[in-house]
């Protein structure tokens, strides 16, 4: 199966990514942020690059696809900064596999 | 306790034994798909966070270049560089499968083999900015990919994971013992039966020879 790589977000976050080739989605309100986050999630792309800003305010939709083996949803740190909050999702799947966050909690995160 | 809603027959009581057996073989089936699951789920994540560690920064560079682009070159030059994207990239995926979860493997073909096919525009009137903009992102791009794979295999072995944890505490702390208890039950109060009939015998018999005796004596009389 082939298939693409959408990056979703803010404008300025994502426009550079056209130019390696992914298919960018920019979004200017929450609305029709989730309609086109949707539509990219019916089989049409293999992963979804997510910017954080964006990503924490369709949590709810993101949490829908996350049992499906596709699209993989990947959060990235958009152009105002790093939330942590890619961090914080592979924290999070630690504590729901190992029962508690064992691995990072020692101040290993920078 | 489940023991009261049991009936105390022997077919129950094989059927239950039966249901032991089984319950107790999931139980270390399970017990092991979860610890090996584990161990692999602890290596991938840690390389997972590895990963992301990198990508962040390197994105964190690009956007910084993307930035300085921006602020040196009109942006109606900047967004007609980019508009018409020379390379593009197709997905391979893959399906691997560790201990019965299904993870995601892929494998990325662009458009144009030429590694300067990202540059879809004339350096006439664009910024060196943006060159180092673009470089930077497509340096970064096959972790990027390798990081979406590591991370999507970590959240459906965690969810796995999860799943198999309850079934193996489910076994372990409810149905064994409760198979347990109704076996005990059972035999309890078959064994109960058997004595009563045992002494309920024993009294007949007890009559019986008392009758006996007290026949013989009227007779002899």
């Amino acid at each position: 199966m082939s298939k693409g790589i959408a990056v979703i977000g803010d404008r300025d976050s994502i426009y550079g990514f056209a130019s390696i080739g992914f298919n960018i989605f920019p979004v200017s309100n929450t609305e029709d942020g989730i309609k086109t986050f949707k539509n990219l999630c019916k089989g049409e792309y293999a992963v979804i690059y997510v910017t954080e800003a964006f990503a924490a305010e369709i949590e709810e939709e993101i949490e829908k696809v996350s049992e499906n083996l596709y699209p993989a949803i990947i959060l990235i740190p958009g152009v105002y900064g790093n939330t942590g909050k890619g961090v914080l999702s592979v924290r999070k799947s630690v504590e729901k596999a190992v029962g508690s966050d064992i691995l990072f909690s020692g101040g290993t995160q920078d | 306790m489940a023991s009261t809603h049991v009936n105390p027959t022997r077919m129950e009581l094989t059927r239950l034994k039966k249901k032991l057996v089984t319950a107790k073989r999931g139980h270390k089936l399970l017990k092991d798909k979860r610890d090996e699951l584990m161990r692999r789920f602890l290596e991938l994540v840690k390389e997972n966070m590895e990963l992301r560690k990198n990508v962040e920064k390197g994105l964190e560079e690009a956007n910084k270049n993307f930035v300085l682009a921006k602020a040196i070159m009109r942006e109606e030059t900047l967004n007609t560089a980019l508009l018409a994207p020379l390379q593009s990239i197709s997905v391979n995926v893959k399906t691997n499968n560790v201990m019965s979860v299904e993870i995601p493997s892929f494998d990325y073909k662009t458009r144009t083999p030429d590694e300067n096919g990202m540059y879809s525009y004339g350096f006439a009137f664009t910024s060196s900015d943006l060159d180092y903009a673009v470089k930077s992102l497509s340096d970064i791009f096959p972790q990027m990919l390798k990081l979406a794979e590591v991370e999507k295999s970590c959240q459906l072995m965690a969810a796995e994971i999860e799943k198999t944890r309850r079934r193996v505490n489910a076994l372990e702390h409810v149905m064994i013992p409760e198979t347990e208890e109704s076996i005990k039950y059972i035999t309890m109060k078959l064994d109960e039966n058997e004595r009563s009939t045992q002494v309920r015998l024993m009294k007949v018999k007890d009559m019986m020879i008392k009758e006996a005796i007290e026949a013989k004596r009227s007779v002899s009389q």
